[in-house]
């Protein structure tokens, strides 16, 4: 076995409330593909930004080739030949092609000025040896999602970089695509490259990885080859205990339906969707990232407008033109973007608690400040948040306990309908179980809840019926009964 | 800039509009008023918008790194009353010489500017309203309200922007120079490229190793070193300085960028747009008098025309968005 | 996570502070410029041995009161996120309408409606084009500042209007009782009456929301657009009122009325702690730091300071009283973040 390129000792990197990164430790060989594996809010991305020069750790050591070094900015990630491909393509849509790929290491002219010619012929070189068919001219805007990926490959491979770093790059591919990166990334370990490659689909993972790193909140677990391990041995290391015991699903009595969709349709984003809610049930929907779902939750709460197709809520013809009017029907909408969607964070607790029902706990226009208090105080209760005070901003508060306020929020306004979108991304294992718990609660007390998510293990565990979409189309329905994982990722791929 | 794409040809054709639309204008007051479009006079014309080409370009580079900056105006009062009292105490000194003071004491304020946005982080709105009083207060307390006139100034001083080459004023030369050496830098460097990056998506700069509050910062020395220098052109073409010169030209500046397409959400524009934008306006103010309009009509003339440029910025720039069903892509 | 449930009190402690933190956090501030107050009063009793005179004081009440009562819902439109260049181009194109419909022959009370109705449809304007078309309200208004005044401008050119009738004077000279002026009482309701709306109301609590977080204002069933449309239709409102009352005041209109005067709104109510990205501030806040501003210019027309001078010090005054908080925050947050890694 060679020397490791990269090795990380003992970093650690803590912000307020949180510490994401305690003392964890990390290699990459030449020559291959090394997978992090963890749960959301384990601590991956922020190792990225670590290695990216985007944060500083607190304190550890940072070693390559054995030499240790220091990053203070993206630029001596690039000094030191590392190239990292991030999650969200965070490139520039106003640029072209060439500018993108050459936009921290461009050529010049002997007059000191870019050489935008030998930019450009060397990114379709590069776009040539990627195999893909991309004017080097065109404005990013104008490429697909999987386009820009290659795009930021190709960055990646212009620096001449011995450590590639790819956070999740199948998050929002298709099937085929996700085959063409694997091929890449052989092709990248096989050039002697050291990789790191960070996801949570197991059977990835076991296809390109040779090696495996497992963190849990924040923390290092283990390491090791993949061969020496089993699926099983990998999501015990990830969660610290089996499967089955994080989804309490409690049996309920499901009742008649409560809300129908028919043939909603969104003149670009989704098309003819058609379903029925029943009391006391909750209805997964399942779907790669970008696959729709989100948009047609925020159509249900009057957020954006459908061009056509029908709802019914309770028996009465349901057509929200804004939140306000889905919430005084009964339907609420917790958004998957908690921090800039679901709460204020710099307002108090109890605020944000009160916000969407404020008119009920006024009179005549003015607050009645003991009665908004203690609705406030009522949900923080059955919620178990935990906070020194019900004044205190919620930015104060772990994300799980924010992610409390966020439903209570909306459980205060008494819905019969509610739409969680991504319920447990990205908070620690103890909060997830109590978000699950209080899901199951809800829908025992006669609740309807459709839960967005793209977890499978969750959607499998939580859910009595799955929708599963693909760009925009509802393309497989499971019962209960006859869902597997199998065929629930094959029809979320778009795989016929 | 790029013509491949539909965009691209959109961003190019904005350009190409606005010069239709300039000719038409010309053809227009040119059928009423003949003389209007004799090669003299609008060489004249053009003299007369050489500054708001100048700063409109430097305002542009602001601008696309999601700032603006409202001082120019009182910078150019500064720096006007600083060169004209520095020839009334020194007349000795070369009009070269006063001309490459005039963009030093422009950059420092326009470097103080930059300061307080970068390195403090106040919003750009909020410094440069503050150092647009406190700029043109600093006038007042410099000249003590007296004027400087044209024949306490050096025929040097004066001579300068005046002078002609081929036809054309120093002061054009000079302004076509900045436009062409702009284009260059925007076109042709990293700092120019960085810029548009920063603007465009200041979170991806971040990840690419750019540091936004610099590139901020050197826009606002460019911008303020440019209208340093037109301060010095603009007292010795107008042979006068006094504590209202420019009062409210910023606003021209901005407009003329917005109507040359800068986005004021930054990152989009173009050096071209910048100075069609400027060349429209000019026309504007001088065409006005020449159909019999009061030049009274041009301050709401150019806040209308603000105004409706935003707009229609606003429709065009429109980001599509990610488009989920496949069939919307055709 | 045992160690997580150890450090916090269980649920049912969470103690009853109502409000209580965040209105200390305010308090700090206020009682600092209360503090300025009281020095600047103190000198200007040392500069001029008649300041104290119940006259002299009403007097210097005149020469703020008119950008005090804008400074009011600009406070809210603040607060809120967005922010409006315009208002002095809307006293001046106010003021014109006023005197056009003088020489129409209109009532004092008919001159101070016209004047209201202008400014109310000059601030609808400026929201409905900056909700609609989604445009950052600095671009808009900056647009509108040199539309509205250049229409005053066409209107009037070089000339005045005078010859208001002699009942218009009282809006702007006249008192109610005693020393107190129709303008100063006029504030004081005003400032009561904002401070209610937005620290006792709904309306008041979503213009939080909003300039804290508009997008989860929205998802949390705020009408976003509607609130900002209202809040520009009444700085535009109040900025016609403040026509009325300046035009009343000085008795005749120039276009080149209150020129500026955006700048001075502005610098009162992100003095009085209203955060310039939006989202915090108070009304009392507001109300001190008008009194602050007041007394200082008064203090230096005392001194015969010529108002170009003035606007020196109301620049400085702007970015310091914005630029210094920010200092400080960051020196906070550093030394938070040392004492973090230390534990």
């Amino acid at each position: 076995m060679n020397r490791p390129v990269l090795e990380l000792r003992n970093i650690s990197k803590t912000f307020p409330g949180v510490k994401a990164l305690d003392g964890v430790e990390l290699q990459l060989y030449p020559g291959q593909v090394t997978a992090l594996i963890g749960e959301n809010g384990a601590g991956k991305s922020t190792l990225v930004k670590v290695l990216t020069g985007i944060y500083a750790p607190d304190g550890g050591d940072i070693l390559i080739d054995d030499k240790p070094v220091t990053m203070q900015a993206a630029t001596d990630a690039k000094r030191h030949g590392i190239s990292a491909i991030h999650q969200e393509a965070v490139m520039f849509d106003e640029l072209t092609v060439t500018e993108n790929i050459f936009i921290n290491n461009q050529s010049r002219n002997m007059f000191g000025l870019l050489d935008w010619k030998l930019m450009r012929t060397r990114a379709k070189t590069l776009l040539e040896y990627l195999d893909v068919n991309i004017d080097p001219d065109l404005p990013l805007r104008e490429l697909s999602v999987a386009h820009k990926h290659l795009v930021s490959f190709a960055a990646a491979l212009s620096i001449n970089s011995n450590i590639v770093i790819m956070d999740e790059p199948t998050a929002s591919l298709s099937h085929h695509e996700i085959q063409e990166l694997y091929r890449l990334v052989r092709r990248l370990r096989d050039e002697g490259k050291a990789i790191l490659f960070i996801s949570h689909k197991f059977d990835e993972i076991f296809e390109i990885c040779d090696r495996y790193t497992v963190f849990r909140d924040g923390q290092f677990v283990g390491a090791g080859e993949i061969s020496d391990v089993t699926q099983d041995d990998l999501v015990a290391m990830m969660v610290g205990r089996t499967v089955n015991q994080i989804y309490p699903k409690i049996e309920t009595e499901i009742g008649d339906t409560v809300m129908s969709v028919n043939g909603l349709s969104h003149p670009t984003e989704f098309d003819d969707i058609d379903f029925n809610l029943r009391k006391g049930e909750i209805l997964g929907f399942y779907g790669l990232v970008g696959a729709g779902r989100s948009e047609v939750m925020q159509a249900l709460f009057g957020l954006t407008r459908t061009s056509s197709g029908s709802m019914n809520l309770n028996d009465k013809p349901f057509k929200p033109r804004n939140p306000g009017d889905a919430i005084d029907q009964g339907l609420v909408y917790v958004p998957e973007d908690r921090q800039h969607q679901g709460t204020i964070l710099t307002l108090p607790i109890f605020q944000n608690i009160t916000l969407p029902q404020l008119g009920g706990l006024s009179r005549s226009g003015f607050i009645d400040m003991a009665r908004e208090y203690d609705v406030a105080r009522k949900y923080a209760t059955r919620l178990q948040l935990k906070a020194a005070s019900l004044s205190e901003n919620v930015e104060n508060l772990s994300g799980g306990n924010q992610q409390k306020v966020v439903i209570g929020k909306w459980l205060a306004t008494n819905p019969n309908v509610i739409i969680v979108d991504e319920p447990t991304k990205g908070i620690d294992i103890g909060s997830k179980a109590a978000v699950h718990k209080f899901m199951g609660e809800l829908v025992a007390q006669g609740l309807s809840v459709i839960m967005v998510s793209s977890e499978l293990p969750e959607i499998m565990g939580m859910a009595d019926r799955v929708i599963v979409m693909h760009e925009g189309r509802i393309v497989a329905r499971f019962d209960r009964d006859d869902m597997t994982a199998e065929a629930i990722v094959t029809a979320a791929t778009g795989a016929s | 800039m790029k013509n491949t794409s539909l965009i691209g040809k959109l961003i190019s054709h904005r350009e190409w509009l606005l010069a239709g639309i300039i000719a038409l204008m010309l053809v227009g007051v040119g059928s009423t008023a003949p003389f209007f479009i004799s090669p003299g006079n609008l060489a004249e014309v053009f003299d007369d918008t050489a500054i708001l080409i100048m700063l409109a370009c430097a305002q542009m580079l602001v601008i696309l790194t999601r700032c603006i900056d409202l001082s120019v105006a009182s910078n150019i009062a500064f720096t006007g009353m600083c060169v004209a009292l520095i020839n009334v105490a020194y007349p000795d000194t070369p009009a070269l010489v006063t001309l490459i003071m005039s963009i030093g004491i422009g950059g420092v304020l326009g470097a103080f500017n930059g300061i307080l946005v970068w390195l403090v982080g106040i919003p750009s709105i909020v410094v440069t309203l503050g150092t647009m009083s406190i700029y043109r207060g600093f006038v007042f307390l410099l000249s003590g309200g007296e004027w400087v006139n044209a024949h306490e100034m050096t025929p040097q001083f004066l001579a300068l922007p005046r002078a002609t080459f081929l036809d054309l004023t120093v002061l054009s030369w000079i302004a076509i120079a900045v436009t062409i050496i702009m284009l260059v830098f925007t076109r042709f460097t990293k700092t120019g490229l960085s810029i548009f990056a920063v603007g465009g998506n200041p979170k991806a700069a971040v990840y690419s190793g750019l540091n936004v509050g610099k590139y901020q910062f050197i826009t606002f020395c460019i911008s303020g070193a440019v209208a340093g220098m037109c301060g010095y052109l603009w007292v010795s073409r107008y042979a006068v300085a006094y504590v209202e010169v420019a009062v409210a030209f910023e606003l021209q500046v901005v407009a003329a960028c917005v109507i040359g397409g800068i986005s004021i959400a930054g990152g989009i524009g173009t050096i071209w747009g910048a100075a069609l934008g400027a060349i429209f306006l000019g026309l504007i103010n001088n065409a006005l008098p020449v159909i019999g309009i009061s030049p009274f009509w041009q301050l709401a003339i150019s806040g209308l025309v603000i105004v409706l440029a935003v707009i229609i910025n606003s429709r065009s720039e429109k980001r599509g968005g990610r488009r989920i069903l496949r069939e919307a892509h055709r | 996570m045992t160690e997580e449930v150890l450090k916090h009190p269980m649920t049912k402690d969470l103690p009853d502070d109502l409000n209580n933190g965040l209105r200390r956090k305010l308090m700090r501030w206020e009682t600092l410029l209360m503090f300025f107050v009281a020095i600047a009063f103190f000198t200007n009793t040392q500069i001029s041995p008649y300041f104290l005179d119940p006259w002299s004081l009403s007097d210097a009440t005149f020469n703020f009161t008119e950008k005090a009562i804008i400074a009011l819902p600009m406070a809210l439109l603040i607060i809120a996120r967005d922010i409006d260049l315009s208002v002095a181009s809307t006293i001046a194109l106010a003021s014109v309408a006023m005197g056009f419909a003088n020489t129409m022959g209109a009532g004092p009370i008919e001159l101070a409606v016209i004047g209201m109705a202008v400014g109310t449809i000059a601030g609808f304007i400026n929201g409905w084009i900056i909700t609609k078309f989604d445009i950052p309200a600095i671009v808009v208004t900056i647009g509108t500042m040199s539309l509205y005044r250049g229409i005053a401008y066409i209107v009037l050119g070089d000339d005045v209007y005078r010859s208001y009738p002699s009942d218009f004077a009282f809006f702007g000279q006249g008192y109610v009782w005693g020393v107190l002026s129709f303008e100063f009482v006029l504030f004081l309701v005003l400032a009561v009456g904002f401070g209610i709306l937005l620290h006792k109301t709904t309306f008041g609590r979503r213009v939080y929301a909003i300039g804290n977080n508009p997008t989860a204002a929205l998802f949390s069933g705020i009408n976003v657009k509607r609130h900002r449309l209202f809040l520009f239709t009444l700085v535009g409102l109040f900025a016609g009122l403040a026509a009325v009352l300046l035009t009343s005041r000085i008795g005749s209109t120039r276009p080149s009325i209150a020129t500026g005067w955006e700048l001075e709104v502005i610098t009162m109510v992100v003095l009085g702690g209203v955060n310039i990205l939006g989202g915090a501030g108070s009304i009392f806040g507001v109300f001190i730091a008008v009194f602050l501003m007041g007394l200082v210019t008064f203090g230096m027309g005392l001194m015969n300071v010529p108002g170009i001078v003035m606007s020196i010090f109301t620049g400085l005054l702007l970015i310091l009283v914005i630029g210094t908080p920010i200092i400080w925050r960051r020196i906070w947050a550093a030394r938070k973040m040392h004492s973090n890694s230390r534990n």
